[in-house]
């Protein structure tokens, strides 16, 4: 029999990237929030430069509650599952995935809001690919604006402006929608062989710029900055300078008193009354059940918790699960398009062993409908982007371009003297959500406890196949332009689990496509609201935390706004 | 760095009540030549087998010490007996279909063919084409290569990339803490600096439940 706790204003289940922010304005408005966390706290000085602990081994100090439940992966519905991977792309902890993530903090293009208008608008509604399920958001860029100013001086975020109030400043992101103020700290600063690729880059009449990060580059809130020795891919940050919501947000909240953060603590379903009302959530700790009632939930795990959640969470009322009697939950799935990267070797050294993958040079000029489609066979684009990170494990397993067997004498003389003379890039394409790329849950795969693990059937199709061979184009052309003397093109590949991954939970207006309303509570049951990636219903061809993170704060404010009409 | 290998490995071998069986010191040495060891998840001859393995995949030459004196092999058996314990059935098996496959093509045990023996027989595992090696040959190579380059390239605190060997070889400047902007320029590359990570004092609390058994 579950222990019953006592009653709270708010149980936030997930205490990561979105959710650690949306507890902020909750709490500041003094209500009483719980947030329930799969993992626990990590602090600074778990934080080793130990590239074999950080990128091979998972974390094992961090609750391993997402490595037990994988999402398995098929490309249709009449494909076999796809090989499961060993390690989750995301983690538990307070902070989540902000923990060990690249912390690159965009905001999404202006078009990535209006895909369907804007598109009918230019080309024609034919130009719209067959299949796909995508809308307009319920609000345009202009709308979110407020929000992700207010997420990027929360957490912090570095970064040069391309557009303050309608004034372009080159020297930023000239395709960039206004922004109401710059920045609140410089960027992150550049290396030797990031302004030979911005040099290139201009040389080939585009726009380089500095990507914003949620790194500081200078003191920020009694933070240290950054100091570039690197370890940031899948690591944490020993001096708190990259700005996970475990050092900003989270104990901010906690300043005020109204959060109370709970650890260990693995939601298995959101509860309901005869009326259809959320009444609270059930979760184990450590063996031991309880019921922790709430006048609101906010799910605010990441894409494929908080659908499997959703759909685990049956009752009388929702049958078919939570929030899902017009059975949307787990449709207009995306994931980025990252696949199909390019490899480059130079003639001479990179000096790439230090610096984070934050700490780059985007090209834009490609992305979203930044550049003129009317010739073209397809829709969407894709961000550019060449970073400093280099450690020793994935430097020893460079690619050979060709010039040397896998192993033995001449593989090791190749390494020695290329390990630090090539790069790869990362390239971010626009996904569509499409009618038959959808989560459910898995058939017969369990998590220990019994509860099925989310199933992703996806594949990317004819749209995002054209965009990733077009911005593979673009790369080399400018890996070609700074001097590269070999090019490796590398595959799309498929859908599988993704720290890119969208939808199931759409937001829109309208409740027959929707799952959430535009301010991401449900159209079905009036005191649940969800949080995180799976409220977009576009995937914009940047990193999606910042966006996640600024739709978070919104719904949050709405709540405390509406309160009395939400909590009933 | 080496001090804490070797003093690690004197541990073991004191404990082991085997004294007398001192394995040599790993200085960086052109020689591909197994020391004895005693070894923690692997039995003698598997570990021989296994040295013998990772001998060939990164040799010493003539540009300088492998991954045998880098500890690979070390390495791989500590972490069998700790985080790669799922691991430690594919190597059960696969080694012993290596010796098997060696004896009945050559006569003799995988580590006590010639290199080029060695390399051939490998390369048949390489390709799945190891006559009576099953199915799984190829992934097995792989198995063994991936962790092999762990060994050799990962912070020495693991058991392997001793003395630097598998960092040097790449010409990896080191772990810094802090890293100027003079570090990052392109027209001239960082000195060398080597320690491990849980060497810094900030991080060696962490040291020992991150490279043991977890």
């Amino acid at each position: 029999m579950a222990i019953e706790l006592p009653k709270r204003d708010v149980v936030v289940v997930g205490l990561g990237a979105v959710g650690g922010v949306a507890v902020l304005p909750l709490a500041e408005a003094g209500m009483d929030v719980v947030g329930l966390e799969a993992g626990g706290w990590l602090r600074a000085r778990d934080h080793v430069p130990d590239e074999l602990f950080n990128n091979y081994r998972g974390w094992p100090e961090s609750v391993q509650k997402a490595n037990r439940e994988i999402p398995v992966h098929r490309r249709s519905a009449s494909s076999p599952d796809s090989p499961r991977g060993a390690l989750h792309p995301m983690m538990n902890a307070v902070g989540g995935t902000s923990l060990h993530y690249w912390a690159q903090s965009w905001r999404l293009s202006p078009w990535d809001f209006e895909v369907v208008s804007e598109t009918t608008r230019r080309y024609g509604a034919s130009r719209l690919p067959v299949g796909t399920t995508v809308e307009d958001w319920p609000f345009g860029l202009d709308e979110l604006e407020e929000y992700y100013d207010r997420v990027e001086y929360a957490i912090g975020v570095s970064g040069q402006a391309g557009n303050v109030g309608g004034e372009i400043d080159r020297r930023g992101n000239i395709f960039e929608g206004p922004r109401r103020r710059a920045y609140p700290m410089p960027p992150l600063r550049w290396t030797g062989f990031i302004e030979q690729m911005a040099d290139a880059a201009r040389g080939l009449g585009w726009h380089p710029f500095p990507g914003p990060a949620a790194v500081n580059s200078v003191r920020y809130q009694n933070r240290a900055a950054c100091a570039y020795h690197g370890f940031c891919d899948r690591g944490g940050c020993h001096l708190d300078a990259k700005n996970s919501t475990a050092v900003s947000t989270i104990p901010r909240a906690q300043e005020t008193g109204r959060l109370q953060v709970v650890t260990g603590a693995h939601v298995r379903s959101v509860e309901v009354d005869g009326e259809g009302r959320a009444t609270g959530v059930s979760y184990v700790q450590g063996g031991e059940e309880y019921f922790q009632p709430a006048a609101v939930v906010l799910l605010a795990g990441y894409t494929y918790e908080n659908v499997r959640l959703l759909l685990l969470s049956k009752s009388a009322a929702y049958p078919d699960g939570l929030a899902n009697n017009g059975g949307q939950v787990g449709r207009h799935y995306m994931t980025h398009a990252t696949g199909a990267g390019v490899l480059a070797l130079f003639p001479h050294r990179l000096n790439r062993w230090y610096g984070l993958p934050a700490q780059g040079v985007a090209i834009d000029d490609w992305a979203a409908d930044n550049f003129d489609h009317a010739d073209l066979d397809f829709i969407g684009g894709g961000n550019l982007w060449v970073y400093s990170d280099r450690r020793p494990i994935a430097a020893a397993r460079m690619p050979t371009f060709g010039r040397a067997p896998r192993w033995g004498s001449a593989w090791k003389a190749f390494v020695a003297d290329n390990a630090d003379r090539w790069t790869n890039c990362y390239l971010q394409k626009s996904t569509l959500p499409y009618e038959d790329n959808y989560l459910d849950l898995h058939p017969t795969v369990t998590d220990p406890l019994g509860d099925p693990v989310c199933r992703i059937t996806a594949d990317f199709k004819d749209n995002e196949r054209r965009i990733a061979t077009f911005v593979q184009d673009r790369m080399v052309e400018w890996f070609r332009a700074a001097g590269a003397v070999e090019i490796v093109r590398q595959g799309l590949g498929t859908m599988g689990p993704s720290t890119h991954a969208y939808g199931g939970t759409r937001m829109g207006d309208d409740p027959e496509t929707n799952v959430v309303d535009r301010w991401g509570f449900s159209h079905e049951v009036p005191n649940l609201g969800v949080v995180g990636a799976s409220v977009m219903g576009t995937s914009g061809s940047h990193n999606p935390t910042l966006t996640a993170q600024a739709l978070g704060w919104r719904t949050a404010a709405h709540l405390v706004e509406n309160w009395s009409s939400i909590a009933g | 760095m080496a001090d804490l290998s070797r003093r690690e490995m004197l541990k073991r071998v004191v404990v082991a009540g085997a004294a007398a069986s001192l394995p040599a010191p790993r200085t960086p040495v052109a020689s591909a030549q197994p020391a004895a060891e005693t070894f923690e998840a692997l039995t003698a001859e598997e570990g021989a087998t296994l040295q013998a393995v990772v001998a060939r995949l990164i040799p010493a030459d003539e540009r300088g010490p492998g991954a045998l004196e880098a500890g690979a092999a070390t390495y791989i058996d500590r972490a069998l007996a700790g985080p790669l314990a799922a691991s430690r059935g594919a190597y059960r098996e696969g080694l012993a279909a290596l010796d098997r496959h060696a004896r009945s093509t050559g006569g003799r045990a995988f580590a006590a063919l010639d290199p080029a023996d060695q390399d051939r027989l490998l390369g048949d595992v390489e390709a799945n084409a190891a006559p009576g090696f099953g199915p799984g040959a190829a992934g097995f190579f792989n198995l063994v290569l991936t962790h092999t380059i762990q060994g050799t390239f990962s912070d020495p605190a693991h058991g392997g990339n001793v003395d630097f060997i598998g960092w040097r070889m790449i010409g990896y400047p080191g772990v810094r803490t802090v890293v100027t902007p003079d570090l990052q320029r392109i027209d001239r590359m960082p000195p060398e600096r080597q320690v491990s990570a849980y060497d810094f004092p900030a991080f060696s609390a962490a040291r020992e439940r991150r490279t043991r058994g977890h």
